[in-house]
């Protein structure tokens, strides 16, 4: 019992301390302090219930993991034995075939360097061009808030389609086979420009005031005062283009031809690998081993899993953010 | 919100010239760092406007698109081939059934596991569970390609080696078209139904904890709970979320139907959508006339439902309408 008011007690610090987080929190808490209570009195009912959602709950994470364990089982596995008996979560044989074949080739690590070029690059640009946009959207004071914030938000509602936007990349823009055609045309967001603007809305204004009567313009109050005390929100926005540009085939697609093979990016380069010969023929050239040789259906699984493995591995730090994002949204100016 | 209102409510008074120009330069730092958005957004949103002409034109590429001659028919020549194509209504039911089936079940998934990842006790059951359900999320559609021919390939595929030992038969899953709406409903709940919970979970924590209380002093279980509480405060949110993907229900998901079909055209039947239509007229037929006319005509759809749904948010719940 001395327990439980103890345990209570730190929970109102704890409220306390961070009584300028988001209502959210507060009713996860209170909820808790619920659950507390309740656990003594489980009826029956109540406890089956429990059981249903925690089985279904674990049948549904299985069926989530299970793709992903299939491409591990199915990457370490023996060529042969996948030609048998199919892929299997569990390999009959471990063996490193396939990667040895893959990190033998260039492929990869050039496919990488892309990919993180473009990543890297983008977001920072994409996040320039979204707090720059956002902030001064979030102003009350702008008078000609309303159209600007109708001018993006017609981006959202209507666009020139497939055709017009190929042509003008490719014929009017000229950026076909270069690697900034991978970067330019996503580089900004009208529904995560949004969202940071709701952030920004959300924030106290009493700081920037203070700061503007101390003679500091708006760029350096964005800068010095409102970034700095905007990293979750930055964090989440960022987490949103970065993944955006790490899964990123389309424009890859559309307007990397095959004399632009340096550029492929991760998620194009998979695409590659099932759709067409030419990526196998290459590997065949790099390892020496003739195409019919080459453990294609491993190779393919173990491709696979070299793309998404720092996207998993970051997964458990980045998903706070992600998680987060809605919270953002859900600040509505 | 409810600041937008108060801004909104305020009568405007009409703004001279000289007092424009006079917010600018009050305002200068602000409007100089909206510059470089602005330009991008002129340059790729509104840059592709211009070119919708080429819907209504006779295009060649060495003319460019201001000198290629209108197109016969009033200019509506590649409409009228469009909506003559054989298979087009096909294209468009492909596009209106698919988007219907996966709201369907994305929210039925999504509300289902919110409401039961909300009844969980052990919370590190409950972070570990549910960083699991979001996980799927993160990959790419040509990642989640290479994990559907893992498990339904032709010739290793584990379902399809599976399904072979214990009936003899094989089923060639990539070229019988009836099995696909099925499996892109599969794929739609495994990769949105565990981030489509988030919404919901943030509401049901939202929900005033007094009124579990109340019911529980009354007697209520959880499941009555549940069904009394939850679900008719749910409804709100569920009908507002599902009404604006009704707003997109006429964009097909290119990222999504390509990456798993490509040009597999033994598919086509039922999972030909508007955009890998568009694609392929660009493409495949080459017609950049049709493409375009076929975007034009999909982006005027899609406005006017947007504009529709929006209208019928405002009706359910003002603070929802996204204008």
């Amino acid at each position: 019992m001395t327990n439980q008011i103890s345990q209570k007690s730190i929970d109102r610090k704890n409220t306390v301390r961070k009584s300028e987080s988001i209502e959210k929190n507060k009713g996860l808490r209170s909820n808790k302090s619920t659950e507390k209570k309740h656990k003594f009195r489980m009826s029956g009912q109540d406890l089956t219930l429990q059981i249903i959602c925690i089985v279904v709950i674990v049948v549904f994470c299985i069926a989530c993991l299970m793709p992903f364990l299939l491409i591990i089982g199915g990457s370490f596995d023996k060529e042969i034995n996948v030609t048998k008996y199919g892929y299997s979560i569990i390999p009959k044989d471990f063996s490193l075939e396939a990667y040895k074949v893959i990190f033998k080739d260039p492929t990869i690590y050039r496919a990488y360097g892309s990919t993180i070029f473009t990543t890297v690059a983008g977001t920072v640009l994409a996040m320039l061009l979204t707090v720059t946009m956002a902030y001064p959207l979030a102003q009350q004071k702008l008078k000609f808030r309303t159209p600007i914030i109708f001018f993006v938000y017609f981006t959202m509602l209507f666009g020139g389609g497939l055709v017009p936007t190929y042509l003008l990349i490719s014929k009017y823009l000229n950026l076909s086979d270069n690697i900034w055609v991978l970067i330019l045309p996503i580089m900004f967001s009208a529904w995560n420009m949004f969202l940071m603007r709701n952030f920004f809305a959300g924030l106290p204004g009493e700081l920037s005031e203070s700061a503007k009567i101390d003679g500091a313009n708006d760029f350096q109050i964005l800068f010095r005062i409102v970034l700095p005390i905007s990293k979750p929100g930055i964090a989440t926005i960022s987490m949103f283009y970065a993944l955006g540009y790490w899964n990123q085939w389309y424009n890859a697609m559309l307007y990397l031809g095959n004399n632009s093979r340096n550029l492929f990016p991760l998620q194009y380069l998979i695409m590659d690998l099932t759709r067409t010969t030419d990526a196998l023929k290459e590997m065949a050239q790099y390892t020496g081993i003739s195409v019919v040789n080459l453990p294609d259906n491993t190779l393919k699984m173990a491709t696979t899993l070299v793309t998404i493995g720092p996207i998993v591995l970051l997964y458990p730090f980045l998903q706070k953010y992600f998680t987060q994002g809605l919270t953002v949204g859900s600040i509505k100016g | 919100m409810k600041k937008k209102k108060r801004f909104n409510n305020k009568k405007r008074k009409h703004m001279t010239i000289k007092e424009g120009f006079k917010e600018l330069w009050v305002n200068k730092f602000l409007y100089a760092m909206m510059v470089p958005a602005i330009v991008w957004i002129l340059i790729f949103c509104y840059g592709p406007l211009y070119g919708i002409l080429i819907a209504f034109k006779k295009f060649s590429y060495k003319l460019g698109i201001l000198k290629s001659p209108w197109a016969d028919f009033y200019g509506l020549e590649n409409f009228r081939f469009l909506f003559n194509y054989k298979g087009i209504g096909r294209v468009f039911f492909n596009t209106i059934f698919l988007n219907l089936l996966f709201i369907l079940f994305v929210t039925a998934f999504s509300v289902i596991l919110a409401i039961m990842f909300v009844e969980i006790r052990n919370k590190t059951f409950k972070k570990l569970t549910q960083s699991i359900a979001i996980l799927p999320h993160f990959v790419s559609w040509a990642v989640v390609a290479m994990f559907l021919s893992g498990f339904i390939g032709i010739n290793s595929g584990m379902i399809t080696k599976l399904i072979e030992t214990m009936t003899g038969n094989k089923i060639a899953f990539y070229t019988s078209s009836q099995y696909w709406p099925a499996i892109l409903v599969a794929l739609r709940i495994w990769q949105g139904a565990g981030y489509g919970t988030i919404v919901y979970i943030a509401t049901i924590t939202g929900f005033d904890p007094g009124m579990y209380e109340a019911a529980k002093v009354d007697g209520a279980t959880r499941f009555q709970q549940i069904r009394m509480i939850t679900l008719p405060l749910l409804k709100t949110t569920i009908i507002l979320l599902t009404i604006m993907g009704l707003g997109n229900v006429f964009r097909g998901d290119f990222g999504m139907i390509y990456a798993l079909i490509g040009d597999n055209s033994k598919l086509y039947a039922t999972t030909d959508v508007i955009d890998t239509f568009t694609y392929r007229a660009l493409r495949e037929l080459g017609n950049l006339g049709m493409s375009t006319a076929t975007s034009f005509f999909q982006s005027v759809v899609g406005f006017v439902l947007v504009f529709t749904v929006n209208g019928i948010t405002r009706k359910i719940e003002p603070d929802s309408a996204i204008f």
